[in-house]
């Protein structure tokens, strides 16, 4: 298990989910990844990307202007399915 | 055993396109959303930034649409292909800088390349006749499913009854008499369906998903393009134009001054790529300038920025002003007097 640190401050969502999403397809299931951004929509729009892909939030917070979520990158085809 | 289909659905985060995948769904088909950021997006957060927006919702809709329908969700950034559309738009700019028709057949485009990437049957938009002057008309429809390169492989579950039968009808893949016939600007047939699914939260963008459409917008960055003598931008500036005032007062230079403290907090992340000033005997605004400004310059831009602060009627104020290397010198000025700014100065 490995634990990266990925900074889009100054990024506008959904630029940070976008990086988010490009960084963990670069990880493995198990790793975690800390996002460190400055747009406040991240502490909605990242949980709702782990959730729809099936990553899970570990922690967020906030101080001075800046915003963090850690998350645990999970299984293949863990999230959402549509199959009817 | 036939196995199960697969479709993608471009999600913009409005209602049409939530129906569209839903309509689909419903019929047993497996979808995942597509989101393309172009970096002209409504959806992005740039109203988060202002104070006096805070309590809007800051939610991505594309994101919070696939999560009601529970499907996954493909965010794509196609900004640096995006600006062959903008720039020279085969169809044309709408109203404004809008080129809508040339923007689907992009987005549908990427989407068909996606499906050939990814193993997946078809794709779905929620596109309906006449819902839209430029991009959704009858005569449109054929040439966004042959330019780029879908074909029949485009199905627009909510008007495909209108349509001659795709790819999915023909081979059953989904069922015809279960798609729609919508047509029109009236939203009452969607608000209705949305009824019947049960979706009661749906966002309905007034101005559409796309800063292109907005008239103020349109009007920077065709500012941005003739002082700049060519086409070509980059995420920031596009960025920039949504937030500040704009004020040009020489073809070589203009301000952006924030209009609160939120926009100055985020023009900061900007301060190593502008010449940047502040006042700093009284409280004003931050203020990035763009552009090639002279010594000369600096001083009327620093009158500029003074009227916008505590100290716009004080005989003298102190702006201190930050090169791009990070080297500071502070000057004193006159705030620049009068009731208006020329008007030709505010973009």
């Amino acid at each position: 298990m490995t634990r990266e640190v990925l900074n889009v401050r100054c990024l506008l969502c959904p630029l940070p989910v976008i990086r988010t999403q490009d960084k963990v397809k670069q990880l493995q299931p198990g790793d975690q990844l800390e996002v460190i951004c400055t747009d406040p929509g991240v502490m909605q729009d990242i949980p709702a990307w782990c959730r729809i892909n099936g990553h899970k939030v570990l922690e967020t917070n906030s101080a001075d202007h800046e915003y963090v979520v850690v998350l645990e990158v999970g299984g293949l085809d863990k999230g959402l399915t549509s199959h009817g | 055993m036939n196995h199960p289909r697969k479709a993608i659905a471009l999600i913009s985060g409005g209602l049409d396109s939530m129906l569209a995948a839903k309509t689909v769904m419903e019929q047993g088909v497996h979808v995942e959303g597509i989101n393309f950021f172009t970096g002209f997006c409504v959806e992005g957060h740039t109203h988060a930034i202002r104070e006096k927006d805070k309590s809007k919702a800051k939610r991505n809709n594309a994101l919070w649409v696939a999560e009601q329908l529970g499907i996954k969700l493909h965010i794509v950034d196609v900004i640096e292909e995006y600006k062959k559309v903008l720039i020279n738009p085969k169809h044309g700019y709408g109203a404004n800088m809008n080129p809508c028709l040339d923007c689907k057949i992009f987005m549908v485009n990427k989407a068909k390349q996606w499906i050939s990437e990814n193993d997946f049957d078809f794709i779905i938009t929620g596109e309906v006749i006449g819902q839209r002057p430029m991009s959704q008309r009858k005569w449109t429809m054929p040439i966004i499913a042959e330019q780029s390169g879908a074909d029949d492989r485009l199905l627009r579950p909510l008007c495909a009854k209108n349509l001659a039968p795709t790819l999915p009808e023909r081979e059953g893949w989904v069922d015809r008499e279960k798609l729609h016939s919508i047509t029109g600007r009236s939203r009452k047939p969607q608000m209705a369906m949305a009824k019947q699914f049960g979706l009661n939260d749906y966002a309905q963008p007034a101005g559409g998903c796309c800063f292109l459409t907005d008239k103020f917008y349109s009007a920077k960055l065709v500012d941005l393009w003739k002082a700049r003598q060519s086409k070509d931008y980059e995420l920031d500036d596009v960025m920039l134009l949504k937030v500040g005032r704009h004020i040009r007062p020489k073809p070589h230079f203009k301000l952006i001054i924030a209009r609160e403290e939120g926009e100055g907090r985020f023009m900061q992340g900007y301060k190593r790529d502008y010449i940047n000033m502040v006042c700093t005997s009284h409280t004003g605004p931050f203020v990035l300038l763009d552009g090639t400004p002279s010594a000369e310059d600096l001083y009327l831009a620093a009158s500029i920025t003074a009227r916008y602060g505590q100290g716009r009627h004080a005989e003298q104020v102190d702006m201190m002003i930050t090169e791009k290397d990070g080297s500071e010198r502070t000057i004193q000025v006159k705030p620049l007097a009068g009731e208006k700014l020329p008007e030709e100065w505010v973009i």
